[in-house]
């Protein structure tokens, strides 16, 4: 317990636990939504995307984010245009962007020099080196994207449950689906420090997976969703900082766990 | 004199250079009970996904006087699709939950359910006889149930107009026939009814008025006109147009 306290009082576990929360609420919520509109891959796919412009903003001297952000929202409202319009199967153009975008990354690595250590933290994430600037990113991203989803909870949910419909009802189904597009991207962007850009779809896709295994209704499927992503965020920070190992991974493997162990419980409830 | 609600005019509408509906034109007034008959791939479906703005056409179409890429109201209409399960099988939603959906159309951004709304919520499922399913999961509904949480969502919002696309395909002969006493109790209250069935039967007892279509219309009209012509055995049947029309004769 003396344990615990003394790790609590570092200023670098106190920030990491402060972006830790919100980002966790963040990924939780986005990852229902994503997750019941079948767009689960797409945090995985603007995650590589966030890594090769990441690297871009590295390589020329920017702040890291100054490039990222254009980019990586540019890359999924390319996503959602070309998939809208039937001209690129989703999983195709995902797939095409996410490798372009992790190639992207790797060459530069190989032929620029003294940024490889700043680079791979955005590729494994490494939230205990997280600065004030970014925690300030991370606080100030959760609460636009929260305020957007809170103000346009009804939509979204009508929209995942059955677009069409949502259209009959009167809803801007387009418009909202590009702001949908574009929340996407900074959920993504905001995480990838959390877990990496190998494991970031994993914090959006698995506390939503667990939660949608369990809970009957909409409201409570975002309620056990943020609950099992801030438990999760929390025993992997504890656990990462007591063993000394990777940080997101850990977080990762902590939601994995609890996604089996409610999985294995339903299917022998099922029995 | 009345204007009509729906106003169809010179309607074409095309799917792949094929055509799938060719030159109709109608009007449709708030006391009507019309019931849209044809043979399968006539357009009945493509029509009524027309006037909900689903499709692209030429012609025009106007509702309430407004033209349709102009219309705002929707919570006018009240929809009941002709698959009810066209959603993913994970999604977690309760009735209560999904009939809210059905008021979205008539709540101002930020669509926030206040107090009132939930209690419309509450008061349709209770006229309907499924307040007992408010907190139950949609996956956990009977075919029967989930037709009436499905048409309470397209009446929570209080419409003008009732669109029916095929709504008692999975029911029972018992569940229907209260299906359709619902029907025509909301129409007896004002509601317009536009039913769309290929069980010329229930047409032939619910509807007031027939649009028969077959790419183009064949006939449209009150029964009376429609079942002293020849042209109705012909696309019916003999057996069929006697339950068509015998209630009408």
């Amino acid at each position: 317990m003396n344990n615990l306290i003394n790790i609590l009082q570092y200023q670098f576990v106190e920030r990491a636990i402060i972006a830790g929360l919100f980002l966790g609420i963040v990924c939780a919520v986005m990852g229902v939504f994503l997750v019941l509109r079948k767009m689960s891959l797409i945090g995985d796919g603007l995650a590589h995307i966030s890594f090769g412009a990441i690297a871009i903003g590295i390589v020329f001297g920017f702040y890291p984010l100054v490039t990222a952000i254009p980019l990586v929202i540019l890359a999924s409202l390319i996503i959602y245009a070309l998939t809208r319009n039937h001209i690129i199967e989703g999983d195709a153009i995902i797939g095409i962007l996410a490798s372009l975008g992790l190639a992207v990354g790797v060459i530069l690595s190989s032929i620029s020099t003294g940024f490889n250590i700043d680079i791979f933290s955005y590729l494994f994430g490494n939230i205990l080196s997280i600065t004030q600037q970014e925690l300030l990113f991370i606080i100030l991203g959760s609460i636009a994207i929260l305020s957007v989803i809170i103000l346009f909870y009804q939509e979204f949910m009508a929209i995942s449950f059955n677009p069409e419909q949502a259209k009959i009802s009167g809803i801007p189904v387009t418009i909202l689906d590009i702001l949908f597009s574009i929340i996407t991207a900074l959920t993504v962007l905001m995480s990838i420090k959390l877990a990496g850009a190998l494991l970031v779809s994993a914090l959006i896709i698995l506390p939503a997976s667990s939660s949608l295994q369990i809970a009957k209704s909409f409201q409570n499927t975002i309620i056990l969703s943020i609950i099992f992503a801030l438990i999760s965020i929390l025993i992997g920070i504890i656990i990462s900082f007591i063993f000394n190992i990777p940080t997101g991974a850990t977080i990762v493997t902590v939601n994995a766990i609890i996604f089996f162990t409610i999985l294995i419980i339903k299917l022998l409830k099922t029995k | 004199m009345k204007n009509p609600i729906i106003s169809v005019c010179k309607l074409s509408v095309e799917f792949n250079n094929i055509q799938v509906l060719n030159d109709i034109s109608l009007d449709i007034y708030q006391d009507d009970f019309i019931g849209i008959a044809g043979p399968n791939g006539a357009g009945k479906s493509t029509l009524i996904r027309t006037l909900l703005n689903l499709n692209n056409y030429t012609g025009k179409i106007k509702l309430w006087e407004t033209p349709l890429n102009k219309f705002r109201n929707w919570h006018y209409i009240g929809y009941l699709p002709q698959t009810l399960n066209q959603y993913s099988h994970q999604f977690p939603a309760t009735v209560e939950e999904i009939v809210s959906l059905g008021l979205i159309s008539s709540l101002r951004v930020p669509r926030i359910l206040d107090t009132k709304s939930l209690q419309r919520v509450k008061d349709i499922l209770t006229e309907l006889e499924i307040i007992q399913l408010a907190k139950t999961s949609i996956h956990d509904l009977s075919g029967g149930q989930r037709q009436r949480v499905w048409l309470a969502k397209a009446l929570v919002a209080n419409p003008k107009v009732l669109i029916l696309d095929e709504p008692t395909n999975a029911l029972d002969p018992e569940i229907r026939k209260v299906f359709y006493e619902q029907v025509t109790n909301l129409h007896k209250r004002g509601v317009a009814i536009i039913l769309i069935t290929h069980d010329t039967s229930d047409i032939g007892t619910y509807a007031k008025k027939l649009l028969l279509l077959d790419t183009k219309v064949i006939f449209w009209g009150e029964f009376s006109d429609i079942c002293n012509s020849d042209k109705m055995s012909s696309y019916f049947g003999e057996e069929a147009k006697h339950l068509i029309c015998h209630q009408h004769e």
